[in-house]
């Protein structure tokens, strides 16, 4: 969307009452994201306490991406210039570094460091996460670049930081303590070379939320309504599922995942078998070759373009065949972006995804970004993790 | 896929520690891309081409396709873990890593990566858990191929 300025002004939304207080709550806020000069629409930032394990010596870093599409921490090492964290040391004289590939292209890099990391009245101490930072003395190993973009930088990441809260307990799991294949952690002296490593479940970088002592089962993620653009929007983050008297599952509907951690939308004659739900992606995006993209040299590349706002709906399947309507629209992002150039929230922001043709049993997804959070209450439960008594086995979506 | 994998039926063969060839590469290149990746392979007939299907030591499954004239027109892989993109892009690695920071600078923001390059499209889809990644040369998809036979 261009690099556009971040202030106040414009649009129309429903005004929401500030979050329940509450030991398992923090704010969120979509507003254009802590980057100078840039304007991260429909993206929802948060804060995070992180303390040298043990000690009072902490660091409130704001501006972090809440992002259910990920699974950890990760901190720009310039976000927290004076504070110290210890980096997990390797066999030999090596330390621990994280690799991680996001749908774009682009990654993150850095050591895997440990913090009591805090978030209202929860802590998850000692637990491992990425410091983001670019190596000296040695490069980026070419098993984690893989051709793409290195978001070492507030203004390529846009947030100080990334808050993974997504469905599983860490970011890579079995997969990296039995093999080296994965390419996610590597070992690496103090000025090179890194190796390829496995490393221990307990020691990857973790879903902070699992690490709390209390409401560690999963998040509920609460954002204000917004009806069609907003200067802002608020909401909140409440940790736990069925744990306080704040966080009852209630009617919201489950829905199961599969092993590949997708479920199922009907979409205009589509099945579309690798959907899920992303905080961190920045729109609706789904195939529909009927709608016009934006072009790419426009100030909104990478979206629709209709010539008139467009009413969908698609049908979510879960794996537990459950099943739910859900209306959406598509504005002219184009338009959007030049008569509201001041807002950060917008509901009917949407792009393509993957192909544009779906048919004849081939994989595609429906990724539902921030949008559909807006006015909604959505549950992420974490795999492995307990669940409310009546509720299937995690993990699953619910709203 | 399901009614694809049906329709490939004239041969299956496993060869193990066989790598993929790259994009734009010759199906030669499929025999002496030996052991990069520690993959098994299995070959199926299609009509009108053939696929050659790797599982990565990872568990990432990847795909190539081969015309009937020996060209690799199409790659895809599916999985967790991002396999060697250079190995499988090959001579389009250059163009698809340019593609990707040019496409990085044009917004901030994450979504779904659709390339429409010159000669090549590259489409990804998922999130951390799960990737879908494909790459195809349109100038070298044999006629009648669909481009959902590709994944």
């Amino acid at each position: 969307m261009g690099l556009l300025a971040a202030c106040g002004g414009g649009g129309s939304s429903t005004q929401s009452p500030p979050p329940p207080p509450g030991n398992n709550v923090v704010a969120l806020m979509v507003n254009g994201g802590p980057a100078p000069g840039v304007n991260y629409s429909d993206a929802a930032f948060t804060s995070v306490i992180v303390c040298a394990p043990g000690s009072s010596n902490c660091a409130t870093v704001d501006g972090i991406l809440v992002d259910t599409g990920s699974v950890g921490l990760r901190l720009l090492s310039s976000a927290i210039p004076s504070l110290s964290l210890p980096v997990l040391a390797g066999p030999g004289n090596t330390s621990y570094y994280n690799c991680v590939d996001f749908v774009d292209g682009t990654y993150l890099w850095g050591p895997v460091a440990q913090a009591d990391i805090e978030m209202a009245g929860e802590k998850a101490s000692g637990a491992s996460f990425q410091l983001i930072e670019n190596p000296t003395g040695f490069s980026v190993p070419t098993a984690c670049s893989q051709g793409g973009v290195n978001l070492d930088t507030l203004n390529d990441l846009g947030a100080n930081g990334i808050l993974g809260v997504g469905n599983y307990p860490q970011d890579c799991g079995a997969a990296c303590q039995n093999s080296t294949s994965p390419d996610v952690y590597f070992t690496c002296g103090a000025s090179g070379p890194c190796s390829s490593s496995t490393i221990t479940v307990a020691k990857q970088v973790t879903n902070p939320v699992v690490g709390f002592t209390t409401d560690n089962n999963g998040v509920i993620i609460e954002m204000q309504s917004v009806d069609g653009e907003s200067a802002t929007a608020s909401g909140s983050m409440i940790f736990g599922i069925g744990t306080e008297s704040n966080n009852a599952l209630g009617s919201a509907k489950v829905y199961t995942l599969n092993d590949n951690g997708f479920f199922t939308a009907d979409f205009n004659s589509q099945t579309l078998t690798e959907s899920f739900i992303d905080s961190g992606s920045n729109g609706y995006f789904f195939p529909d070759a009927s709608i016009t993209q934006c072009p790419g040299n426009s100030i909104a590349p990478g979206f629709y373009c209709p010539a008139n706002t467009v009413s969908l709906s698609a049908q979510n399947v879960g794996g537990n065949g459950a099943t739910g309507t859900v209306n959406f629209s598509v504005d002219n992002a184009v338009n959007d972006f030049n008569n509201f150039s001041s807002d950060t929230a917008f509901a009917n922001l949407a792009g393509p995804n993957g192909g544009t043709n779906c048919g004849n049993g081939s994989a595609c997804g429906f990724d539902w970004g921030l949008p559909f959070f807006f006015g909604r209450n959505v549950f992420v439960s974490i795999d492995g993790q307990a669940v409310p008594s009546g509720a299937p086995a995690a993990p699953w979506w619910a709203y | 896929m399901k009614a694809l994998i049906a329709s490939l039926s004239v041969f299956v063969c496993l060869f193990p520690l066989q790598a993929y060839a790259a994009l734009g590469g010759d199906a030669a290149s499929v025999a002496t891309d030996s052991a990069q990746m520690k993959a098994s392979r299995e070959v199926k007939q299609a009509a009108g081409y053939a696929v050659h299907q790797l599982t990565s030591e990872s568990g990432t499954a990847v795909r190539e396709y081969v015309s009937p004239s020996g060209n690799v027109f199409a790659v895809a892989w599916q999985g967790q873990f991002t396999p060697d993109m250079q190995q499988l892009l090959g001579s389009y690695f250059e163009q698809y890593s340019a593609a990707v920071k040019a496409n990085k600078e044009s917004h901030i923001g994450r979504r779904p990566l659709n390339l429409k390059l010159p000669g090549l499209v590259v489409q990804m889809n998922g999130y951390m858990r799960h990737y879908h990644f494909r790459a195809y040369l349109p100038q070298a998809v044999p006629a009648g191929v669909r481009q959902e036979e590709m994944q």
